[in-house]
């Protein structure tokens, strides 16, 4: 992926709680087997209903438990296709939090009051190295993990990093640890 | 120092800081396509197929369709093939379409016996957390994340908090392990459990069968939940005895899981206590699984409600499911009804509801069907002939698959259509665009195709 340390720009809106993965994309669309293209169908029925207006913007400004439900990485993926680089919100889904890490879409946890303040002022700034939000309204501090960070600011690939440690899985495997379990090819 | 049972399982897979080993990969066609295409582009291989597992679940009509091929939509049968291709380049062991293992992932682990206790257990799916009804550590994963288990067994992980759910007393009749998860995610919001690993405690735990228990830790992910787990006992162990992947030395195994339940005094992030006895069959009014209510009780009143976000919520949700407040949930009328999905089509789920339709009929009104959550489930509850009894009673009786629990193959809702579902998400179009969905236990749900309506059953199974 490629790195992110800081995000700056015109902040969209999604004022409201528990919006489920269902939602940011429908099950219809999770049936091509590409990981690109998903943008225009993110939050389809809502959108194509007139429910919903979203411009697209580096930043969304979203409810609590955002991404809730379903573990579809194709959720994030639709976000960063629609052209969100971060998604600021008081609350994330485990899932769904873990998997935008995971391709360099930036969620952002601040409190109910500061989102806020991030939506009314309509554009904003984000470091990540700083781990700070800057906006009209302010200036506040967000949380990103030591691991989270360090793969973020350089843009690297997750797999490669664990295979520099492979010779620590080899000696776990080879210590007996996993040997009681059940082996799937000779069921 | 004493233990809880996630402390001990994830010590025992930490091959480094933040890197846990995977014991048993569960792969399906929805969320595998683009971490193979990922390991084909940087050239690696699988490193453990030998503990992978694959199955097409998600895409299968329940028809009786018999090979991937022969699937009518395109797409579908793209996705399945796409499995079957991947499956066979990489060396893993595949169920899919015509085989008579095929089924529901979660479903098809405990039944083949590869979901044991202690274990590490992903898939690409949030329902994972099944598994942890076994006393295994199991969760949901994104597809980079199938790809890096794919490709080195392995998962960076941030250690969750962990949390006990401790169940006082015991169900009264009629209420189920089902109403158990609904009322506690009730109380707990669709988020209370977010951050936390699950553990289910208590008497009213411990009195659950297997299937039971795999229903109440597979909802832990709409309480926000990143696992469920129960202590392993001897349910367990008989669970998993004469499965075909039983240890061969299964008393030596049964050692070993007798090490795992939490310590006495072991500490826990958060705790809750709730009465299990209090808890009544419960119905979801709205669009989140923690929106229910019990069946004596009516829709509520979002006026009443604390906050404007839950205000605000409540009224879009009623306004989608077409209900107004007040309502008594027992004048709430499906059309249809679904018996089936990860959650509730186990065979002793298939066997509770068809005592209840035995010897009566499906309302005119109501469209109901079961389908069975795996192949073998289809073949034991055949073999007990409980496909009569549902069929005598208008049901139709289909193929083993996801189905109608989010409508990925032709089971769907159409716009308006309101369902009694045994599934677990009740979201907006979960199960068709514009459907409208009330999660409820397979009694319940049997007992409404018959009225037409919801019903209390603890009176209605005495009439």
């Amino acid at each position: 992926m490629r790195p992110v340390d800081v995000i700056e720009g015109k902040v969209s809106v999604l004022d409201r709680a528990d919006v489920d993965t269902d939602q940011i994309i429908p099950k219809q669309f999770l049936k091509r087997v590409e990981r690109t293209g998903f943008g225009e169908f993110l939050f389809y029925d809502w959108i194509r209903s007139g429910e919903i207006e979203l411009e697209p913007a580096p930043i969304l400004v979203a409810g609590r438990n955002f991404g809730c439900g379903s573990s579809r990485e194709h959720a994030p993926w639709a976000l960063e296709d629609f052209g969100f680089e971060a998604i600021v919100a008081p609350s994330f889904a485990d899932i769904f939090y873990s998997n935008c890490t995971k391709i360099g879409l930036l969620p952002v946890i601040l409190d109910e009051e500061h989102c806020r303040a991030v939506a009314e002022a309509g554009e904003a700034r984000i470091d990540v190295d700083d781990e700070t939000v800057t906006c009209a309204g302010g200036v506040f501090e967000f949380e990103v993990e030591a691991e989270v960070k360090h793969r973020l600011l350089n843009g690297l690939d997750d797999i490669g990093i664990t295979l520099e440690n492979a010779t620590a899985i080899d000696a776990f495997e080879a210590s007996g640890a996993t040997d009681h379990v059940p082996m799937t090819t000779s069921l | 120092m004493a233990r809880t049972m996630f402390d001990k399982i994830w010590s025992d897979h930490e091959v480094g800081d933040g890197l846990l080993y995977i014991d048993l990969h569960l792969v399906h066609e929805v969320t595998s396509p683009q971490a193979f295409d990922g390991l084909r582009l940087a050239g690696r291989p699988v490193r453990r197929p030998d503990r992978t597992l694959a199955t097409a679940d998600h895409n299968v009509p329940t028809d009786g369709t018999t090979a991937a091929r022969l699937i009518a939509d395109r797409l579908s049968r793209v996705q399945v093939e796409t499995l079957e291709r991947n499956c066979e380049e990489f060396g893993i062991p595949l169920y899919s379409l015509g085989s008579d293992r095929q089924g529901i992932v979660h479903v098809i682990g405990p039944e083949l016996g590869v979901t044991q206790p202690g274990m590490t257990i992903v898939c690409g799916d949030s329902h994972t957390s099944t598994h942890g009804a076994f006393g295994a550590l199991a969760f949901g994963i994104g597809t980079s994340e199938v790809e890096h288990v794919l490709a080195t067994q392995c998962l960076v992980q941030k250690q969750p908090k962990t949390m006990r759910i401790l169940f006082q007393g015991t169900l009264t009749p009629g209420v189920t392990p089902k109403d158990l998860i609904l009322a506690t995610i009730g109380r707990l919001g669709t988020g209370g459990m977010t951050g936390h690993a699950v553990e289910y405690a208590g008497p009213a735990v411990e009195a659950l069968s297997m299937p039971g228990r795999m229903t109440v830790c597979n909802m832990t992910i709409e309480g926000g939940g990143r696992a469920g787990m129960i202590a392993p006992d001897e349910t367990t162990f008989e669970w998993v005895r004469d499965r075909s992947a039983a240890p061969a030395d299964f008393d030596a195994a049964v050692e070993r899981w007798r090490r795992l339940p939490s310590d006495p005094g072991a500490e826990f992030d958060t705790e809750v206590e709730i009465d299990a006895a209090a808890i009544s069959p419960m119905v979801t009014w709205g669009t989140t699984p923690g929106m229910v209510a019990e069946v004596t009780d009516s829709v509520p009143d979002p006026a009443a409600m604390e906050t404007a976000a839950d205000r605000e919520s409540a009224e879009r949700a009623l306004a989608y499911m077409g209900l107004k407040p007040g309502t008594p949930m027992t004048e709430i009328a499906p059309e249809r009804v679904f018996i089936g999905s990860c959650t509730n089509s186990r065979v002793e789920d298939l066997r509770e509801a068809a005592a209840m339709v035995d010897g009566r009929r499906v309302a005119d009104s109501v469209r109901a069907m079961v389908v069975p959550g795996s192949q073998q489930v289809k073949a034991t509850a055949e073999e007990e002939g409980l496909h009569e009894v549902f069929r005598a009673a208008g049901f139709e009786w289909r193929e083993a698959g996801c189905s109608m629990c989010l409508g990925m193959n032709p089971d769907t809702l159409a716009e308006g259509e309101r369902c009694a579902s045994t599934s677990n998400r009740n979201f907006e179009g979960r199960q068709g665009k514009g459907g409208r969905t009330h999660l409820v236990s397979p009694r319940m749900a049997a007992a409404a195709a018959i009225e037409g309506h919801f019903v209390d059953i603890r009176d209605w199974s005495q009439r």
